[in-house]
């Protein structure tokens, strides 16, 4: 028996040229905007000094949250500071802020649509599936042809890598919107949009929120990933750190990035709670 | 029934199956097939089957049934939060089944209110905001609608609780805010979904009572569905009584009691009968007054226009039934000068022993609808019944 083994590899590189070659003005374009975007948010933050930085995180959290959040920050903040990781901390963060709004940007319309359409449902469930079990560095190969080295490439995986939860809960969200509800809506001659605005998505809001909470830890995790394709940020201390056999730096580096993490998980999760 | 009324909806064969090939359904149906050999051999369900019936504008229709009647579907067919599978129902010339998307939002809006079992409640609005809900989907300002809605609260008691989220509400209060969005929308109808349900049975009396006083306050034509007998008695004008998906019968509450249509209906009315032995004892009110059977035919009309009667029953000295005198009786003696009534009395009425039935006592109320006299054996007279006091009782006897 001599079953040709099946090309799929050379399908895929194939399709890929084709459309790193094809689109390669639309790549570009975006390539550029993004980047833009990531130096303009990256300068602001670090033009502020650090002490700003910090006390307006701190009264963020106080305000958003808790006291007990703030000085939390504070302390969190400081150590990063302290130990020289501040520009790698704001540029993780800046990577991580960007990727999640381009990631929550595409997922809300499609979480509403596929929430509202069975059909849609069908197909997109599955492609969430596939992006969230493809192992996260496969997502980085073709983001090079695409994007080229750097951080719009890292933007782009780490999208694709961390919207499916916010898809998935979006639709979520308003599918759990009682049924009665939707009757009361209805009975009383409401739009599809105005079902929408006045019933599902408010109420579905804390379900969003608990999915946009996911794609933030999601992005933080490979933001830090990207590092090895030369995304900047702690993520690259930690890759240089490998690289040289310094485990100190490297626990340095990755203690930064849970600090970063925790202090967006309960950032979120307290919006998450005062949106219920 | 009374033909003269205007009639507001008119609901004409209307069916509903729940499949995907319905017409499969209704044939076998037209066939003489019933719901469970439908179901057998299409595997679809039979929802309603050939429903017709008349709302009249200002009644309150109840319709009625057990789980799986078809209830929560025939007036969910009304405003066609279900779509039928044939049939018309007709509001205001508007054929609901067939109408387009657009003017169905706007026939929603304009024609139908609805309270539900479960309240249904935005639980992300206030009070307020939830009696509001549907002036503002159809677009009516701010301030004109917070205005309305706060009447609507006023009128049914929340006043002071505007600003309260409704899971701070007791479950009375929630379906209080229900009714309150229902009656700030001032749609012309009132569909009522099991709305008093879930609510526990001393509550559930007094929303009874309330929607009564607000019905003839404000002559709002509504459909109630309930499964429940006690509460259709008693607030019903006429009831609709559903089983399998079928009208089994159409009448007022006197004419389910007296005439059931069927055994199926007399079996319910037997399980009102059963929780208490009623009979006609348990409805007997005490006289006003009487006339001797010396007094003069003055007198005797006298008393009668003292209590806004126009009939007295007539005993001897130790309440020994005589008779009963007719105002018109003694206006005629009067003019004849006759000084006793004696000669004067009609013995054209009913009397019954205390034990008689409560549900035979409908039959004997005549046209006059004179109060049935009560006698015990050696015919002394105990009390009289009158028509509501029967209608009462029956519906007091499930609550317990």
């Amino acid at each position: 028996m001599d079953i040709p083994r099946l090309p799929l590899g050379r399908w895929i590189e194939t399709g890929l040229d084709w459309l790193t070659s094809e689109y390669s003005v639309v790549t570009r374009a975006i390539s550029r905007f993004t980047q833009t975007g990531i130096n303009s948010l990256n300068d602001g933050l670090m033009w502020l000094p650090e002490w700003a930085l910090l006390a307006i995180i701190a009264l963020v959290c106080w305000k958003l949250a808790s006291p007990r959040l703030a000085i939390g920050a504070v302390a969190g903040l400081a150590l990063i500071w302290n130990l020289g990781l501040w520009n790698p901390m704001i540029e993780t963060l800046t990577l991580v802020v960007i990727a999640t709004l381009v990631a929550v940007a595409i997922a809300l319309p499609f979480g509403i649509a596929a929430a509202l359409s069975e059909r849609l449902y069908r197909v997109i469930m599955p492609v969430l599936d596939f992006m969230q079990t493809m192992p996260a560095f496969v997502y980085l190969i073709p983001a090079i042809p695409f994007f080229g080295i750097g951080s719009v490439s890292a933007i782009f995986a780490t999208v694709i890598f961390s919207m499916p939860p916010a898809i998935r809960f979006t639709t979520l969200g308003i599918r759990q919107v009682p049924v009665e509800l939707i009757e009361a809506a209805d009975a009383y001659g409401a739009t599809r949009s105005q079902k929408l605005f006045k019933v599902q998505l408010p109420l579905s809001l804390p379900t969003v929120m608990a999915g946009i909470n996911q794609t933030i830890m999601l992005a933080l995790s490979m933001v830090v990933i990207a590092a090895m394709i030369g995304a900047d940020g702690l993520g690259s201390e930690v890759w240089r750190a490998i690289q040289r056999l310094r485990p100190g730096d490297g626990f340095e580096a990755g203690i930064a990035v849970v600090i970063l993490a925790m202090l967006l998980d309960r950032l979120t999760q307290a919006l998450r709670k005062s949106s219920r | 029934m009374d033909e003269q009324r205007p009639v507001k909806i008119k609901v004409r064969g209307v069916s509903k199956v729940f499949g995907k090939q319905p017409q499969k359904a209704l044939a076998l149906r037209d066939q003489g097939l019933k719901r469970p050999e439908i179901l057998e051999k299409t595997g679809q369900t039979l929802g309603l089957s050939n429903i017709s019936f008349d709302v009249y504008q200002g009644e309150l229709l109840v319709i009625m049934g057990l789980s799986g009647s078809g209830k929560s579907t025939l007036i969910r067919c009304l405003n066609r939060l279900i779509d039928t599978t044939e049939g018309e129902i007709i509001i205001e010339g508007e054929n609901i089944p067939t109408l387009s998307d657009k003017a169905l939002l706007a026939c929603r809006r304009r024609h139908f209110s609805m309270v539900f079992q479960n309240f249904a409640l935005f639980p992300h609005r206030t009070v307020q905001q939830n009696a509001e809900f549907g002036l503002e989907i159809r677009g009516i300002d701010k301030q004109e609608r917070q205005k309305i809605a706060h009447t609507a609260l006023q009128q049914v008691g929340l006043e002071g609780w505007e600003n309260a989220y409704p899971n701070q509400l007791s479950g009375g209060m929630q379906q209080r805010v229900g009714l309150a969005r229902a009656l700030a929308n001032d749609a012309s109808v009132l569909l009522m979904d099991e709305a008093f349900s879930a609510l526990d049975p001393l509550i559930r009396k007094d929303m009874q009572q309330e929607l009564l006083q607000l019905q003839t306050r404000m002559q709002k034509t509504t459909v109630f569905i309930t499964h429940d007998l006690d509460e259709a008695l008693n607030i019903g004008d006429r009831i609709v009584l559903l089983k399998d998906g079928e009208v089994i019968q159409i009448g007022t509450p006197e004419q389910i009691l007296t005439q059931p249509a069927d055994d199926y209906v007399r079996r319910f009315i037997e399980g009102v009968d059963r929780s208490r032995v009623l009979t006609a004892a348990s409805a007997m009110r005490p006289l006003r007054t009487t006339a001797r059977e010396s007094d003069g035919p003055r007198t005797a009309l006298h008393r009668m226009r003292d209590h806004a009667i126009d009939s007295i029953y007539v005993t001897d000295r130790d309440r020994t039934l005589l008779g009963l005198l007719e105002a018109e009786a003694a206006t005629v003696a009067i003019q004849q000068g006759a000084d006793s009534i004696k000669r004067y009395l009609t013995q054209d009425f009913r009397k019954v022993s205390p034990d008689e039935p409560l549900q035979h006592l409908f039959a004997m109320f005549s046209e006059k609808s004179l109060p049935i006299a009560v006698v015990d054996e050696q015919q002394h007279l105990l009390g009289v019944v009158v028509k509501g006091a029967v209608l009462d009782e029956l519906a007091k006897a499930g609550e317990q």
